[in-house]
C-alpha cells in the first residue's frame, strides 16, 4: 500500500480522507476561508472546495453548468452498461444523479413519500425500535452507541419503509458503508457493493412486478413520467438511492449529536432538563455536525472570482463547511442549543434538497428524545476509542458508552 | 371585527411563504406546526391565511430566522 503524504498547504493539496481531518476539519475551513475561499486539489482525481456558505448557495443554483450526474467526493470507474441504459434519467442513482429536465420529474416520484405528513405515519414504528434497541442494553450500563442504537435507527425505518426484510439490515449496512465509506478510495469494493445493492433490488422489482403488494416499490412502477411507465432499471436505481442516502448520513447526525452531549455534560444536563429545547437542538445540531459533502461536475467553463473552472473539473459542495461560515452564524463555531438565527444547509439547498430531510429530522428527534428519556445520564469510556469515517458522509462509528 | 381589534390597539402578526423561493426545507413546519403545511412536493404555505396568534409569534420568528431560503415574511395587517 503506498503511503499518502501528509498535506503541508491545505489551500492548494486538501486531503478529504486526512485522518486529522476527518477528526476535526473545522480548523481547516477557518483557514482556507480567511487564505483561499475555493481551495483546489490533485488528490483523489483532482477537485475544487469552496467554504464559504455564499459560495454554497450559488454554486448549487449554477444549473446545468454544474451537473449532478456524479455527485461523489472520488468519482467511480467509468460507467458500466447498467448506467448507459440508465442515461435518460441521469445515470447511477437518479434522482439525486439527475440533471433538468429530467431531474424534476423523478424527484416528484419520490417527495411525497417523505413529507413531513407522510413521515408521520413512520413515527409508531420507529418510536417502538428506539425503545427495543434501548432495552437490549440499558440493563448492561453500557453500549456502543454507534453501532448498538444509531445506526439500527434509520436502516430498520428505511427497510420499513421500502418494504424489505428488516432482519437483514445488519447487511444493508455493511453494503452501504461498502459503498460509501470504503468504495470511495477503493473503486473494486464500490463497484462490487453496487452491484449486491442492485441485485437485490433487482429480484424485489422482478417480484412486484409480477405479483404487486401495496409498497413502495409497487407504488413506483405503477407510476408514469409523461405518460410514459418508469424503466424497471430506473426502479431499481431509485431503491438503490433511498437505502443508500439515508443509512450514513442519519445514523451520522444521531452518532454525533450524542457524542456531543457525553463530551458536553453542560448541554446534556440542559438538554435531559429541558426537553422543549428538542426542535432547536437538532437543527443546531444538524447544522454543527452536517455528515454530508456532495459534489458537481463542470460542464463548461466557470469564472468564480479569481479561479476557473474547466469542463469536467469537480466541485465539492462542502456544506458543513458552509454552516461554521462566520459570515452567516453567530458563535459559528459554539454549539447553541437554542440558537434562534440558524439558516443551515445540512440537508443541502437548491433543486437537490434532500429529498429525506423530513424523514431524517424525524428518526434524529425520536432516538434523541428517547435516549434522554432512558439514559440521561451517559458518558465516554474512553474519548480515544472513538472512531470517525469522514470523506462523503462523516460521523462517528464507535460510541462506547457507560451509563 | 378587523375594526375591534385594530381599536383594541392590537397589530397582528401575519406570516407568508414565497413560494417561488420555497425549495421545501420544512424547517417552518418542523419548528412552527400550527402555523406552516406543505404540499406533497414540500412546499410550503401559511395556514389560516397567514394570522399568527399572539402566543405563536415567537415560533413564526423562528421560522423565519430558519429557512435557508429565505422564503418566509412577517408582515403586520
Amino acid at each position: 500500500m503506498t503511503k499518502i503524504p501528509p498535506v503541508t498547504d491545505w489551500a492548494t493539496d486538501y486531503d478529504f480522507f486526512d485522518p486529522d481531518y476527518i477528526k476535526d476539519p473545522a480548523p481547516v475551513w477557518k483557514e482556507l476561508r480567511g487564505k483561499c475561499p475555493i481551495a483546489h486539489t490533485e488528490r483523489w482525481g483532482g477537485s475544487w472546495m469552496p467554504t464559504s456558505y455564499e459560495n454554497m448557495q450559488a454554486f448549487v443554483r449554477m444549473v446545468p453548468e454544474l451537473s449532478s450526474r456524479n455527485v461523489m467526493l472520488v468519482s467511480p470507474p467509468k460507467s458500466d452498461e447498467f448506467d448507459a441504459e440508465l442515461a435518460e434519467y441521469g445515470s447511477s442513482a437518479p434522482p439525486i444523479t439527475s440533471d433538468p429536465p429530467e431531474h424534476i420529474p423523478m424527484r416528484r416520484l419520490i417527495l411525497p413519500l417523505f413529507t413531513p405528513k407522510a413521515v408521520a405515519d413512520y413515527r409508531p414504528f420507529t418510536e417502538q425500535l428506539c425503545h427495543d434497541l434501548i432495552d437490549g442494553f440499558i440493563d448492561q450500563g453500557s453500549c456502543d452507541a454507534a453501532l448498538d442504537y444509531a445506526v439500527h435507527i434509520p436502516a430498520k425505518t428505511i427497510a420499513y419503509i421500502i418494504g424489505v426484510d428488516g432482519n437483514r439490515t445488519d447487511e444493508f449496512v455493511g453494503w452501504v458503508r461498502g459503498l460509501v465509506e470504503q468504495g470511495m478510495q477503493d473503486p473494486v469494493k464500490l463497484k462490487h457493493y453496487r452491484h449486491i445493492i442492485r441485485d437485490f433490488f433487482a429480484e424485489l422489482v422482478d417480484a412486484r412486478k409480477a405479483n404487486p403488494k401495496d409498497d413502495l416499490i409497487s407504488n413506483l412502477l405503477s407510476q408514469e413520467i409523461n405518460g410514459q411507465p418508469i424503466a424497471r432499471k430506473a426502479v431499481i436505481a431509485m431503491c438503490d438511492l433511498l437505502l443508500v442516502a439515508g443509512i450514513d448520513t442519519t445514523w451520522s447526525s444521531i452518532g454525533s449529536a450524542l457524542w456531543h452531549f457525553a463530551m458536553n455534560p453542560d448541554d446534556r444536563l440542559r438538554m435531559a432538563a429541558e426537553p422543549d429545547l428538542f426542535p432547536t437542538a437538532i437543527e443546531e445540531l444538524l447544522r454543527f455536525y452536517s455528515p454530508v459533502t456532495m459534489a458537481r461536475v463542470a460542464t463548461e467553463e466557470i469564472e468564480v472570482g479569481d479561479v476557473s473552472f474547466k469542463p469536467g473539473d469537480k466541485v465539492v459542495l462542502n456544506f458543513p463547511a458552509a454552516n461554521r461560515d462566520p459570515a452567516v452564524f453567530e458563535d459559528a463555531d459554539k454549539v447553541v442549543l437554542d440558537r434562534q438565527r440558524n439558516r443551515h444547509i445540512a440537508f443541502g439547498i437548491g433543486p437537490h434538497r434532500c429529498a429525506g430531510s423530513n424523514l431524517a429530522r424525524m428518526e434524529m428527534e425520536l432516538a434523541l428524545r428517547i435516549w434522554f428519556e432512558r439514559i440521561p445520564e451517559f458518558k465516554l469510556t474512553d474519548p480515544d476509542a472513538v472512531t470517525w469515517a469522514g470523506g462523503q458522509v462523516r460521523g462517528p462509528r464507535h460510541l462506547p458508552f457507560r451509563f | 371585527m378587523k375594526a375591534l381589534v385594530a381599536g383594541m390597539g392590537k397589530q397582528s402578526m401575519r406570516v407568508r411563504v414565497i413560494t417561488d423561493k420555497c425549495e421545501g426545507h420544512n424547517r417552518c413546519c418542523a419548528l412552527a406546526p400550527e402555523l406552516f403545511d406543505a404540499d406533497d412536493y414540500g412546499i410550503a404555505t401559511a395556514l389560516n391565511d397567514g394570522a399568527v396568534p399572539p402566543e405563536l409569534e415567537a415560533q413564526a420568528r423562528l421560522a423565519v430566522e430558519n429557512c435557508p431560503e429565505y422564503a418566509i415574511e412577517i408582515f403586520d395587517k
